[in-house]
């Protein structure tokens, strides 16, 4: 705080109420950085004195409720609420007074954009779980052995510290097109245009590739949170384990393939599952550049279409319904992989 | 330091406790309080807007507390739908508000407004903008002019061109520029999110002066089809204007749809010019300031409005304005819109320039900050027909699509009636209640 | 900061020292050193450019960057400017929405961290009827589209006067409500991801710490949280940078006024509706990242390897 008052001392246009700030919105700030975090620890220690006094026998049974009660209350009241109205939502008819059963997906799934926008999405699923975590792993694991890893990991996060409204200019800066006839003010048209020799491309409203460079965003983005994470179990991989395995004359490419890469594998599939179902409700992107113009449009948009420019809360509650019933093969496939890690112990 | 730190534990125990200040009731019998306003307007529109407000507060003690998004549909609509509406909304298009009016969230001003004073200084044509079923819902403060040709008149005057005063004069010229070597239009269509509207200003400024204002009115009602002869014969004037494989236009279908409207005009002031003209409401001018080096009006740029296309009907033009709403009726909120609608408050935005024109008959012309914004307003006040931006009026999903129509069409006139007919499939929904 | 509190202080990492330097001798030696650099530094180039071209694009005034493309402004003359920053520092609303978006971000990355940790425990280390679905469907949770639990949960918000205007204990209980939505929103995530570590932690630890006669609350916050101190550091980067980076909750939850408006708002809406001055956006970006990318190299040194080591053998 120190730093900015010197800022923004020397800025005769900032007008703050120091007076409030200081003496009423700090002390609630302090007040509950420190609380929040006491009340929440004195729940878990009073409740665990609490089951302490039960019969043994049912000690176990009632514990894990007490650490679980809180993220279910969180959730039930967030998220599985607001779904259960949706659920019903999309089985009603626009006014949410007649039932129309299926009729709402059969619309939706035959309108004639349908196959464009379910054509998009499986391309998001194809390249943008694959990729972030192709490029996220290859940074995580290559930076763990150079010496400038933090600056290296910091560069590659920077992306994901950037506002959704500057990642429309960002990439503004990249995919502009001007005409042949003037200098190119895009990064990649510059490049196609003064090296290459070649003519700058409408990069963004191009069907032949614009998918690929609205994918590629979301790339670039995401491939510092995958780092981040697969970084953070890479380094709970036992440096002796690797040592060892080293002693015993197995190559570089050894020891990832047959000790990293399966060590690392639940933290895979964790960044993979999460980024499967991120593309599947890709949103910010395709909204910003393009709304969805130049088939580009993907399911999530769609929704937020129905949402609030129709108004036509049944038909966004089914495209919501056929998000999730769309993530239940991926669950399918974490349910074994945890039950796997649990039997290896 | 020890008295500051006694005095900032003094003042947080009050806070902690909630006893901190909360009289905002005025002193002197002012009426005091907050309005609570929602609405689209940023950076420089926004002090424009605190400016205008300012007034209002100091004689009433009202605090105005102005929340900007540029997602209104999505937060009114939520916040509306929740029960938490803002007091006062300000709208650059009127098509959600007339769901929420439709869904009876919207209070009627009939006789909140002084109705006698409105009509002795507002044209009719603008209260019954604001009406929806008989009924006045909606008050506009500002208006700004679409269908203007800008020009640079010194590449005019070097070529010999004139300005045109009808279309067939606009198409001759177009074809002299052709055959002089030039590119007559700049067309910019991309707007982000809202991408292509620029392009619908084209097309519904020539359905209003082509088929008229009662087919224009029976059109953004979903009442004519899209695909009705009328309709289509706009989109083929404009593809006249456009010309075959948007040869008419710099850069053609590329450069249309990939260029930042606010880009567009940059063609005008190259040497030599890429295009000699360049079709915009009258708020481009603020994008006009940004260009390196930064174009003077009068001298690099001047404005002329989209000659009429059927001179049946001469003098129409589509303008849009910012619409007030009332979402929640306080005393605050009613003394607010009152004073928007006076004179003295609608002033003081047009002084400070952007583009805005006053709907109040009473703002002097000469209050205009300069020679072209007194023109706009001198063609706003010899408007003999004017509508409001249709696209706006529209449902906002049929406004979506419009959009996204121009993109298509613009990239490809041969596809016009499957564009059409798509837009005819929008418009069966679309304005079904909600 | 927040990790701190989220977290009772981790034990000192061990840092394989020796370890460390023996590998890379080696590594030289096995693969080409040359050929990492090269790797790391291209992939690195390859990922800042697009950055890069913003960070010097602020510098610059938006009618140069409508004209000539970043890499010009390399080159003299260097017509750099600072204008768009002194727009931006000087926004009159800057210093109160940088407390605001503290006022949001903060208890919005303890919260729903801390609930997260306690549920990833018994997800992964107890078992209790129904567990696995439950996981499951927490997972699942993850594909709720936002925008549909606006409507309904705002309701509720105005139902209990959970809204910008009404105070409780002094604070402005718009941001109770952000709170609480944001945990909501961040929990599926964040039970996902904690339990992933904790489910691998090595058993025997908790064997011993049994017989040792350690009950849960003890194993939870003397072994669990110290042992997976990089999963929960990344948690709190990313939970924090969510958070920080909204706009659309916190204006629906808390709204957009000058008094509770966070940064994000303030920032976008130095544009004009229209785009107008777009310039100030690339040098607000850059006033924007500066709080999460000190989250992030604060909580960078937790990024360690060899927690783990000598407590497990292969």
């Amino acid at each position: 705080m120190d730093g900015m008052t010197l800022v923004t001392a020397r800025l005769p246009l900032l007008q703050v109420d120091w007076e409030t700030l200081l003496s009423v919105n700090l002390p609630t700030l302090l007040f509950v950085i420190i609380g929040v975090p006491l009340v929440l620890v004195a729940y878990i220690v009073g409740f665990d004195v609490l089951v302490r006094r039960l019969p043994k026998r049912s000690q176990p049974s009632v514990r894990p409720w007490v650490w679980v009660a809180p993220a279910i209350a969180f959730v039930g009241l967030i998220l599985v609420y607001p779904m259960i109205g949706t659920i019903v939502r999309s089985f009603f008819d626009r006014h949410g007074d007649t039932f129309v059963g299926l009729g709402n997906f059969v619309r939706l799934l035959t309108d004639h954009g349908i196959l464009i926008v379910l054509r998009n999405n499986l391309l998001w699923l194809l390249l943008y779980p694959g990729l972030v975590i192709l490029f996220g792993l290859l940074l995580a694991v290559l930076s763990d052995r150079v010496r400038y890893e933090k600056p290296v990991k910091s560069l590659i996060f920077m992306p994901m510290a950037i506002s959704f409204v500057a990642m429309a200019i960002i990439w503004q800066f990249m995919y502009y097109y001007r005409p042949p006839d003037v200098p190119q003010t895009g990064t990649l048209n510059a490049i196609l245009v003064n090296i290459l020799h070649g003519q700058p491309q409408t990069w963004v409203q191009d069907t032949r590739f614009n998918n690929f460079a609205l994918i590629l965003i979301g790339i670039w983005g995401g491939t510092g949170f995958a780092m981040v994470i697969l970084s953070a179990a890479l380094k709970g991989i036992p440096g002796e384990l690797l040592e060892a395995a080293r002693v015993d004359g197995a190559n570089e490419m050894t020891v990832f393939r047959r000790i990293i890469l399966p060590l690392m594998m639940p933290t895979i599939v964790v960044v993979g599952t999460t980024m499967v179902i991120f593309a599947l409700k890709a949103f910010d992107v395709v909204y910003v550049m393009t709304a969805g113009n130049y088939n580009t449009d993907i399911l999530a948009r769609r929704m937020y279409a129905e949402l609030y420019n129709a108004g036509n809360y049944a038909n966004a509650s089914a495209l919501a319904v056929i998000l999730l019933l769309a993530v239940v093969p991926v669950l399918i496939f974490n349910l074994r992989q945890f039950r796997a890690v649990e039997a290896r112990r | 330091m020890m008295g500051r730190l006694i005095r900032v534990l003094a003042l947080v125990s009050a806070g902690v406790l909630g006893l901190s200040a909360c009289g905002t009731a005025g002193t002197s019998g002012k009426l005091g309080g907050t309005v609570h306003v929602l609405g689209t307007w940023s950076g420089a529109e926004k002090e424009s807007f605190d400016a205008v407000m300012k007034p209002f507060t100091d004689q009433t003690g009202v605090k105005i507390s102005f929340e900007a998004t540029r997602d209104l549909d999505a937060i009114l609509q939520t916040k509306v739908a929740a029960g938490n509406p803002p007091d006062v909304t300000a709208a650059p298009g009127i098509g959600t508000l007339i769901k929420l009016v439709q869904q009876g969230k919207v209070v009627t001003l009939d006789d909140k407004l002084d109705t006698s004073q409105l009509n002795a200084n507002y044209g009719a044509d603008w209260i019954n903008l604001g009406k929806v079923d008989g009924k006045l819902v909606t008050l506009y403060a500002w208006a700004s002019l679409k269908g203007l040709v800008w020009y640079d008149p010194k590449a005019f005057s070097a070529k010999g061109y004139q300005v045109p005063k009808t279309w067939d004069e606009l198409m001759t010229l177009q074809n002299k520029i052709k055959s002089d070597g030039g590119k007559p239009w700049c067309v910019a269509l991309e707007s982000q999110a809202a991408s292509g509207w620029p392009g619908s200003d084209w097309h519904k400024e020539i359905v209003l002066s082509q088929a008229g204002p009662t087919v224009y009115d029976s059109w953004w009602q979903g009442k004519t089809k899209w695909s009705s002869a009328e309709i289509k014969q706009a989109w083929q004037t404009w593809g006249q204007i456009l010309g075959a494989g948007d040869s008419n236009v710099y850069g053609g279908k590329q450069y249309m749809i990939a260029t930042t409207f606010g880009d567009g005009g940059q063609g005008l002031f190259s040497s030599p010019p890429k295009c000699y003209m360049f079709n915009q409401g009258s708020f481009i001018t603020s994008f006009f300031d940004g260009y390196t080096p930064k174009p003077t009006a009068g001298t690099d740029y001047a404005v002329f409005p989209l000659p009429d296309v059927n001179t049946a009907n001469a003098g129409a033009h589509v303008v849009s304005g910012d619409a007030f709403v009332m979402t929640k009726d306080t005393p605050q909120a009613r003394a607010m819109l009152k004073y928007l609608a006076t004179a003295e408050a609608q002033d003081i935005w047009v002084k400070r320039g952007g583009g805005k024109i006053a709907i109040n008959k009473q703002v002097s012309l000469s209050d205009y900050p300069d020679a072209i914004s007194k023109s706009l307003a001198q063609v706003v006040v010899d408007t003999k027909i004017a509508r409001y931006d249709a696209g706006d009026l529209m449902p906002s999903d049929m406004r979506n699509a419009y959009w996204s129509a121009v993109l298509k069409f613009a990239q490809d006139q041969s596809k016009l009636d499957t564009i059409l007919s798509d837009l005819d499939k929008t418009q069966a929904t679309a304005y079904a209640s909600p | 900061m927040s990790v701190a509190t989220a977290a009772p202080p981790a034990a000192p990492p061990i840092r394989p020292q020796a370890a460390r330097t023996r590998w890379s001798q080696r590594l030289s030696g096995q693969i080409s050193n040359a050929g990492l650099q090269v790797a790391v530094l291209a992939l690195t180039l390859a990922w800042i450019v697009p950055t890069l071209g913003l960070l010097i694009n602020s510098f610059r005034s938006g009618g140069a960057f409508n004209t000539s493309g970043w890499w010009t402004a390399l080159a003299p003359p260097f017509n750099f400017t600072l204008e768009s920053y002194r727009h931006v520092l000087g926004a009159s609303d800057l210093a109160p929405s940088f407390f605001n978006s503290f006022m949001i971000a903060i208890p919005a990355t303890i919260i729903p961290t801390t609930v997260a940790a306690f549920a990833a425990y018994a997800f992964s280390w107890m078992k209790f009827w129904g567990r696995d679905w439950i996981f499951l469907a927490l997972v699942g949770l993850l594909a709720v589209p936002l925008q549909l639990t606006f409507i309904p949960l705002l309701t509720l918000a105005v139902h209990f006067g959970l809204t910008s205007g009404n105070t409780i204990l002094g604070l402005n209980a718009g941001f109770l409500a952000v709170w609480i939505a944001h945990t909501g929103y961040g929990l599926p995530f964040a039970i996902y991801l904690l339990a992933n570590f904790f489910r691998v932690l090595p058993q025997d630890l908790f064997e011993s710490a049994e017989i040792d006669g350690a009950g849960p609350v003890t194993v939870f916050f003397r072994l669990v949280l110290p042992l997976s101190v990089p999963a929960i550091a990344s948690l709190v980067i990313f939970q924090f940078l969510w958070v920080w980076n909204d706009l659309l909750v916190a204006l629906i939850y808390v709204g957009g006024t000058p008094e509770v408006a966070p940064l994000t708002v303030t920032l976008t809406n130095l544009v004009g509706s229209l785009g107008q001055h777009i310039e100030y956006l690339t040098a607000a970006a850059f006033v924007s990242m500066i709080v999460p990318l000190i989250v992030f190299f604060a909580l960078q040194r937790y990024f360690v390897r060899g927690i783990l080591a000598g407590s497990v053998k292969g």
